[in-house]
């Protein structure tokens, strides 16, 4: 083989090894946010704040610096509501906020307003917040869209949600970036199978014991807790279990609903 | 008296003429800003967006031109993703640019060495350096070309925003174009005309000039990029350009890409000049040949590696400035999404440095010097695959739900922790500076030190090496694993820090140690054959790291053209999965591999000359016969 066919086996060789190591990595896209048209008329309470946890995760990643890395107080491990009414309290607060919403639109909004101890830009000694202003570029967040976080944050905690429904008008309509809805599944036997339920739970044919079992989950649990640990599966973990059931945030409220009242049915049916 | 006074005032007419023509050039290119700012539309020029001039510039700016807001159909359709025709042709011009941009950079510093020592062989393999170099400058203006015809082709309304805000200043960049053109040709042509006496002077002066207009060009360049990353003079709200076109070139991320580029060009054009003297010494037929090579060979991985030391270090400032900037962008590239691509950057680093090492080890073979210290190299050779093997532990991987259950948690027990930064930090340190001490042996192996406190200065210099190494260890581990996030990244100065104390002190303490040394034969060409796939590796490597992390740093700006300002509407507006990432990035490396192969082979064809044809006399006398 001569010095041109050598180096070139060598260097293709080489180049293709590298492209080999990302076929091991996990394969994701990170889709841009799409428009939609959220129909007002048609949101309830716990669509809303459904939203809002969607948002909190997904268009106007709160999540991104707000967790348990440290990088920003994470939202998810203290009350919300109750920390909001200290930060009012706090003798260098000079917003003007009076209310626990009220401070969490303030935050959201101008978040240099009172940065918490600790979590300033370098450099700043806590004058000036390094997170851009939610409803600017780039999250862009529309009012319903701040409120939507607002509650989802406050329903979180157990706290009374305080901010209002959207009014609904005759095709009132809010433009808002989130992910496009799928198509949604006919039954709720698809539902299951979409979402890969009975991978580890028994139900359908199923009798997949890594996670609790579902057939008589309405037994133990009521329609409300079932919706809780399907939205949010770390809120309530059965004895003997580790989390590691995953989030959907493609599942459609209507999923959720007709797999609460399928899980709720099927006990009805065995009692 | 005279006969010292003459000689100085030929050297001070030298730097003046060199001085001169370097202001001169400095002057053109200031004046060319100047009047690109001058001739804004309206006042647009005196408008700056300090926070306390905010309300009256926004006031000013909605009198001016927004930026567009792009919908699907603005973007023509050619049947092909438009990304991916751009993706190509950008990286191919990135590649060449870096290129001929770098080579002629330490081609002058060979020059100089060659000029100062006297001997020949210095200026004889910068010549032939910039024969590699002169041939890539045509093909990177042909892909530069391109590029411009394809972006305006497939994202009219963005280059329309983005000719807006830079203005006339690429008419600028075109005249730099046409001043590096005849620089690089009356450099390169007039390298033997020009070649000794006082002539050599005018000759290292069009060096400096070609460098200057070279580097110019390329903080130029990237004034784009960084204004597309962290737009500066313009208004937040509406988009519109509010400021001059030094506050449009001036973003916070423009200094440090412009850095890093620099550096990384140097490392670059060195490995793909390395890659040449390797081929050619796989080719060679004579010991001289091979003797001549070897040498180019090792002189190329000097260069690359002395190079691509700082360049973690250049790369640390850019990661955080885009942290100042925006700490959301930073995340998504270090934790988010994207963070995954430097598990890939981590393969990649790696293999440049066992690379490097494999090279310095192989060649110490060419002096006898070096038997002292061979026994060093299985540690060395230990600590890098350790390094390695840290480095790519993932944090946590995608796995099944049985075996989430046996693993007891998302992260593994054991190794979990060596997935995050600190113990990554820690091994690429170390990295370094193991590849340092390869070095430092290299040089040594061919030395005899004689100065009377060599016992002292090897105790001092090891002493710095377990200093640093301890410290490095120690910063890493208690910064990293026991205090609050927020004190983590400063655990990265002491240990940048302490690598550098180690580089520099090492250089010193060696360059003192050296005085009066007795230097054994080196015997150039005796070196093995497999060595000089090394020479190959690392290229190949950097190029495909260059391609990687050019990606990573045109994503953060995720849907976004204009960061915050145009949105990207196009239908390739998403993060590619890392296999997509990893094809098209195989594909622009082995594309340049193969434009690279044909610059080699038109290289040696400049040297190759036909033999005449002999015509045999009898038969010509026959054939005229009949």
């Amino acid at each position: 083989m001569n010095v041109l066919s050598r180096t070139l086996l060598f260097s293709v060789a080489l180049v293709l090894a590298f492209s080999g190591v990302t076929y091991m990595l996990p394969q994701m896209e990170g889709p841009a946010p799409k428009q939609q048209v959220i129909n007002v008329g048609e949101l309830t309470m716990e669509s809303f704040v459904a939203l809002g946890k969607e948002l909190y995760a997904g268009k106007g990643a709160c999540a991104l610096c707000h967790n348990e890395l440290g990088r920003a107080p994470d939202m998810l491990a203290f009350n919300v509501t109750e920390v909001s009414l200290q930060r009012i309290a706090d003798p260098r607060y000079e917003g003007s906020a009076v209310d626990a919403e009220g401070y969490l639109r303030e935050s959201m909004l101008r978040p240099t307003e009172f940065v918490v101890a600790g979590f300033g830009t370098k450099g700043s000694n806590d004058s000036e917040s390094p997170m851009p202003a939610i409803d600017k570029a780039p999250a862009q967040l529309s009012a319903l869209e701040i409120d939507a976080i607002i509650a989802f944050l406050q329903e979180k905690d157990g706290e009374p949600i305080s901010v209002p429904l959207p009014v609904a008008t005759a095709e009132t309509t809010a433009a808002a970036e989130s992910l496009p809805p799928p198509a949604a599944s006919q039954g709720p036997e698809e539902v299951l199978t979409r979402y890969g339920c009975a991978a580890c739970h028994s139900i359908l044919a199923s009798e997949a014991t890594l996670g609790p079992d579902l057939n008589d989950i309405a037994a133990r649990q009521s329609a409300a807790e079932i919706r809780e640990s399907i939205v949010n599966p770390a809120a309530v973990v059965g004895d003997g279990f580790i989390v590691m059931m995953p989030e959907f945030p493609d599942m459609t409220i209507a999923e959720l609903e007709m797999i609460v009242a399928y899980l709720t049915a099927a006990a009805d049916d065995q009692t | 008296m005279m006969m010292f006074a003459i000689p100085i005032r030929i050297s001070l007419a030298r730097h003046l003429g060199t001085l001169l023509a370097t202001a001169a050039l400095i002057g053109f290119v200031c004046f060319g800003f100047a009047a690109t700012a001058s001739a804004q539309p309206g006042d647009r020029g005196t408008l700056i967006v300090f926070a306390d001039e905010q309300g009256a510039a926004s006031t000013n700016a909605a009198s001016l031109l927004p930026a567009p807001v792009l919908q699907r159909d603005d973007y023509p359709n050619i049947g092909v993703s438009s990304r991916s025709i751009v993706w190509v042709i950008a990286q191919m011009h990135l590649f060449f640019g870096a290129l001929v941009l770098a080579v002629p950079i330490f081609v002058l510093v060979i020059e100089i060495i060659g000029f100062r020592t006297g001997d020949d062989r210095y200026d004889d393999m910068a010549h032939e350096f910039m024969k590699v170099s002169l041939t890539a400058y045509a093909i990177t203006a042909l892909f530069g070309g391109t590029l411009a015809l394809a972006l305006f082709l497939l994202y009219p309304q963005l280059m329309s925003y983005l000719t807006r805000a830079f203005g006339s200043q690429v008419l600028v960049y075109a005249g730099l174009f046409f001043l590096e053109s005849m620089l690089l040709y009356i450099y390169y042509y007039g390298w033997n005309a020009l070649r000794y006496g006082n002539r050599k002077w005018v000759h290292l002066t069009l060096g400096l000039l070609l460098n200057a207009v070279g580097t110019t060009l390329l903080v130029v360049a990237n004034s784009w990029t960084t204004f597309m990353m962290a737009p500066s003079g313009v208004d937040p709200e509406t988009g519109a350009i509010v400021g001059n076109i030094w506050e449009v070139m001036k973003g916070p991320l423009w200094n440090p890409l412009n850095l890093h580029r620099l550096i990384a060009n140097v490392a670059f054009g060195g490995a793909v000049v390395g890659a040449y003297a390797a081929f050619k010494f796989l080719s060679a037929t004579t010991p001289e040949e091979k003797a001549h090579y070897d040498w180019m060979g090792y002189s190329s991985n000097f260069i690359a590696i002395l190079a691509f030391l700082p360049l973690p270090f250049a790369g640390y400032w850019l990661t955080a400035e885009i942290y100042a900037y925006s700490q959301q962008m930073g995340i998504l590239a270090m934790g988010g999404i994207l963070a995954w691509l430097f598990v890939i950057q981590a393969v990649l680093i790696c293999t440049i440095l066992l690379a490097a090492n494999y090279y310095l080890w192989s060649g110490m073979a060419r002096s006898e010097g070096s038997e002292r210290y061979r026994w060093a190299i299985k540690y060395i050779a230990t600590v890098l695959i350790l390094g390695f093997l840290v480095w790519v532990t993932p944090h946590n991987v995608i796995y099944t739900a049985a075996e989430a259950v046996k693993l007891g948690g998302g992260n593994h027990p054991v190794l979990g922790p060596l997935g995050i930064m600190p113990a990554k930090n820690i091994a690429v340190f170390l990295m370094l500076i193991c590849t340092f001490l390869s070095f430092q042996l290299y040089r040594r192996a061919d030395k005899v030190i004689a100065v009377s406190w060599q016992n002292w200065g090897n105790a001092l210099m090891a002493s710095i090496y377990i200093v640093a190494i301890l410290n490095i260890i120690f910063a890493g581990v208690y910064y990293g694993y026991f205090t609050n996030t927020v004190y983590k990244v400063g655990s990265s100065v002491i240990q940048v820090m302490s690598t550098l104390v180690v580089i520099v002190a090492g250089v010193l303490i060696d360059s003192l140690m050296f005085r009066g040394a007795r230097t054994l034969h080196v015997s150039w060409g005796r070196v093995a054959d497999r060595s000089q796939y090394a020479l190959f590796a690392l290229p190949i490597t950097f190029t495909w790291l260059m391609a990687l992390m050019g990606y990573v740093r045109s994503s953060v700006r995720t849907h976004w053209h204009v960061y915050t300002v145009v949105r990207d509407n196009s239908a390739d507006n998403f993060i590619p999965t890392l296999q997509t990432v990893g094809n098209m990035v195989t594909l622009v490396t082995l594309l340049f591999l193969a434009f690279l192969l044909f610059i080699f082979w038109i290289a040696n064809l400049s040297g190759t000359r036909q033999l005449p044809i002999t015509v045999d006399a009898d038969a010509a006398g026959a054939r005229v016969g009949t």
